[in-house]
């Protein structure tokens, strides 16, 4: 039976932990450390920094005191990850992770009891607290088992992932055990907390080997059912800015002049295991065309929401009359979530239009005219439609 | 046939280079400013010394001390020692020095700096944590390590990686750049000295089968960066000290691979940088980014071009070799010829010959005269990585981590072929009478006399 991995990086400080900090590297800048007011104000700076070097002269000056805090001040530092942008996280990371070398180093221990306390604080920012439950890993190698148990629902997906391996792992032995029924529990306790397409579908096998299939492709939010119609034409790739009717009014009665003459919507149910929608099969093979995918989603609030849409084709996504996905690029790949844009889903029907434009290339692997979109909270969790 | 003095524009550049990174040369008193512990200054003296010795002799690349960005010094893939083992075994550990454990894979390839080897990572079931790593040559300790959470795209086809492009280093920075555009710039000893987001800054700059181009330190203190790909396509020169832009310029959509190139000028600020495109192959002010001159050719979009002295070897469906005239600032075309067709690794040339792997699997010797075929020689691939060349030797890694070493003559001898671990992506490095190899979770080095 296959592994379900944890997040790679335990595994990484599992072998190289040791040798990291145990290595001397020639001489430590011997600085004062600065104090918590100073680290807080040494934080504000790095805050500033933007796109295209901006303050990165005040942050690397910054950098180097803040990376002369003590161990005991890492809490602080990693507060700082709250409310900073991704480009002042890494900069902050950097620093958190200098300063705990620096400590290992000198054969100090890091504070665990102060970092444990920090990872249990889920206001703080997902990635801080996943640093710090990686630095009291190296202090604290029994802490895994203590905290995964409560992190299946932890909105650090690094955690999260961590947390339902974990799970898996011990459904593993209650299956080797032969008790099926508390396996089968656990199984479907870490299937509900997982997110990542390899832990989701290999809970999924287990569940369906054991007895009780899961639905894959609702758990993931995978739209499966939509309305079809092309193709249009897309000749020399006009076609991606052309607007043809479906893009002015959505009429599921129409018919419309296509590429090849009228063309109406037809209704498409994806078999596909992840809710491809393969325009070839259902259209019939063809190069230069454009054809429409169109699905209403219910949902029972307004909520905020992310499309995750994967294809080898030019694509655009509307949600209710407004564009939210532009992508125009073909045969570059199609990797699983290659394309996230997010958007608010209105109260009651929502109209989910998707444009996949093929264009002429001949290669044998230019062939591929499709999609997969799924709708998901921010974790990549599967949203679900509320029928009417 | 190339003369000595035709490389002197190139060999100013290179002592010039080699004493920017040891500005304590000047007082022959300090320590290398290079290293963090100290080094004598005759020591450092000597190394400056020996490379000059060994350029003089007309050979193409600097000190076998250093192998500081993608395909060593100059991008030649060339080490000048000849004090690389022939052979090794992995199984009973004969020249095996040691192996390190990576935290994650890539097709990035170590560099070594100072006594130091840095190899880039990506882990993470979207690759998404970046992983820069510094181990000690001598030893193999793992000297510091840090991460990175991508801001960018980290879309990839997972037979490469997120951890693609090799750092590159001016001898006291490391520049550590990423599929996702991320690219950070550490000093030797793992200290922030800034990082730029340059996908999280261009969303839109992607290709959703990885970004492989390579920075390269060259000018005066300039990061050069080429983003090609289908997306928002632009190239940039950053400043090695800051991080600021100096320069941005559009690149034409397109997805390439293959990384910029230097063209040493006489002094830093004429410095130039040769970027392919799938259109042609254009030549840039480091300083600037102002283009100099274009060529037009549909160049390889993963093999990179090659200069030696004022000659450019630019795989370009077949080898165009092209000669620089520094007065004009202008190039010709010397000779083409469409059989020298590499696959996916870079051209080698050196000793008046060009050395090529066309597919399938077939290593060409041809005339860089005149680009005629000398001889052939069948390799069991497949390669991605580009050899190494050392003295009269050709050291062939393919995927399968199979090291091939081919001697060099009048034809082509296989001499060895001993067996790494599979997954070798990565080109290697050598240093110091050591190679070393990257297979997808395992940095290696090989050298004489171990165990």
């Amino acid at each position: 039976m296959k592994t379900i991995n944890p997040a790679p990086i335990l595994a990484v400080y599992g072998i190289l932990g040791v040798t990291i900090f145990s290595t001397a590297i020639g001489p430590v800048l011997a600085a004062q450390p600065p104090d918590e007011q100073h680290i807080a104000a040494l934080i504000k700076v790095i805050h500033r920094v933007g796109p295209h070097g901006k303050g990165h002269a005040e942050a690397a000056q910054a950098w180097r005191q803040l990376a002369q805090a003590e161990a005991g001040q890492l809490p602080a530092v990693l507060a700082g990850f709250d409310g900073a942008g991704p480009l002042a996280i890494n900069w902050l990371r950097a620093a958190a992770e200098a300063i705990a070398e620096r400590h290992l180093r000198a054969g100090g221990k890091l504070p665990a009891a102060k970092l444990e306390k920090f990872v249990c604080q889920r206001e703080h920012s997902p990635a801080a607290r996943r640093l710090a439950y990686e630095l009291l890993c190296l202090a604290d190698p029994a802490a895994p088992d203590r905290l995964l148990p409560h992190m299946l629902d932890d909105p650090s997906l690094e955690l999260r992932r961590d947390a339902v391996a974990r799970a898996a792992l011990q459904a593993d032995s209650l299956a080797q055990a032969g008790q099926t029924e508390k396996a089968l529990d656990g199984y479907q306790q870490a299937f509900a907390a997982a997110r990542d397409l390899d832990q989701v579908t290999e809970l999924a096998q287990r569940l369906t080997k054991l007895g009780r299939p899961v639905d894959v492709r609702q758990h993931l939010g995978l739209i499966v059912r939509w309305k079809l119609i092309g193709p249009f034409d897309n000749t020399g790739g006009k076609g991606f800015d052309a607007v043809y009717p479906p893009e002015q009014q959505l009429d599921l009665t129409a018919a419309y002049d296509g590429k090849n003459g009228k063309v109406r919507w037809m209704d498409y149910e994806s078999k596909d295991e992840l809710g491809k929608v393969d325009f070839n099969a259902a259209l019939g093979e063809q190069k230069a065309v454009v054809a429409y995918a169109y699905a209403e989603f219910y949902a029972a609030q307004e909520q905020p929401m992310q499309f995750r849409v994967s294809s080898f084709n030019a694509v655009k996504v509307w949600l209710n009359g407004q564009i939210v996905e532009r992508r125009e690029v073909y045969h570059s790949g199609a990797e699983w979530d290659q394309y996230i844009s997010t958007a608010v889903l209105r109260q009651g029907r929502n109209q989910i239009l998707v444009k996949v434009c093929q264009n002429e290339q001949t290669q044998s692997w230019a062939r591929h005219w499709w999609f997969q979109l799924r709708v998901c909270d921010a974790t990549g969790g599967g949203l679900a439609s509320q029928q009417p | 046939m190339p003369t000595v003095a035709s490389y002197m524009p190139r060999l100013a550049s290179r002592v010039r280079t080699v004493a920017s990174y040891m500005p304590a040369l000047a007082s022959g008193t300090a320590s290398c400013a290079s290293c963090t512990s100290s080094v004598p200054s005759k020591h450092a003296k000597t190394v400056l010394l020996a490379s000059a010795i060994v350029l003089l002799a007309g050979l193409e690349v600097s000190s076998a001390s250093d192998w500081p960005q993608f395909r060593g010094p100059g991008g030649t893939s060339i080490y000048t020692g000849d004090d690389l083992p022939l052979d090794f075994d992995v199984k009973t550990g004969r020249n095996v020095a040691w192996r390190a454990p990576l935290p994650g894979k890539g097709p990035s390839s170590p560099i070594v700096v100072a006594g130091r080897v840095i190899v880039t990572a990506a882990s993470g079931p979207r690759q998404d944590r970046l992983h820069v790593l510094c181990f000690d040559c001598a030893t193999g300790k793992l000297l510091w390590h840090r991460q990175l959470w991508a801001t960018g795209s980290t879309v990839c086809n997972s037979f490469g990686g997120v951890a693609a492009p090799t750092p590159a280093s001016d001898g006291r920075r490391v520049v550590a750049l990423f599929s996702s555009s991320d690219m950070a710039c550490f000093d030797l000893d793992g200290n922030l000295l800034w990082y730029r987001g340059l996908g999280y800054e261009s969303p839109n700059t992607r290709n959703d089968v990885g970004m492989g181009s390579s920075p390269l330190m060259v000018g005066p203190e300039t990061v050069v960066v080429q983003l090609e790909n289908l997306g928002e396509s632009f190239a940039v020169g950053i400043d090695a000290a800051t991080g600021v832009d100096r320069w941005r310029i559009p690149r034409p959509r397109g997805s390439i691979w293959s990384s910029p190139i230097p063209l040493p000028g006489p002094t830093p600020a004429e410095d130039l940088v040769l970027l392919h495109s799938r259109q042609h192959l254009t030549a840039h002010q480091a300083s600037t980014g102002k283009q100099v001159w274009q060529y037009e050719a549909f160049c390889h979009t993963i093999a990179s071009a090659v200069v030696l002295g004022q000659r450019i070897y630019l795989p370009a469906i077949g080898l165009h070799a092209l000669r620089y005239d520094p007065q004009r600032r202008t190039v010709e075309k010397l000779w083409y010829d469409e059989r020298l067709r590499s696959d996916n690794c870079s051209p080698v040339v050196a000793q008046d010959r060009c050395y090529v792997i066309k597919p399938p699997n077939i290593l060409m010797c041809a005339d860089a005269a005149d680009g005629r075929t000398l001889w052939q020689l069948r390799l069991k691939g497949p390669f991605w990585a580009t050899p190494l060349m050392a003295g009269r030797r050709l050291y062939c890694v393919n995927y399968d981590g199979l090291v091939q070493v081919v001697q060099l003559g009048d034809e082509g001898k296989l001499i060895s072929a001993c067996q790494l671990e599979s997954g070798a992506l990565a080109s290697p490095a050598a240093a110091d009478g050591a190679l070393y190899f990257r297979t997808h979770n395992t940095l290696w080095k090989i050298a004489e006399g171990s165990r």
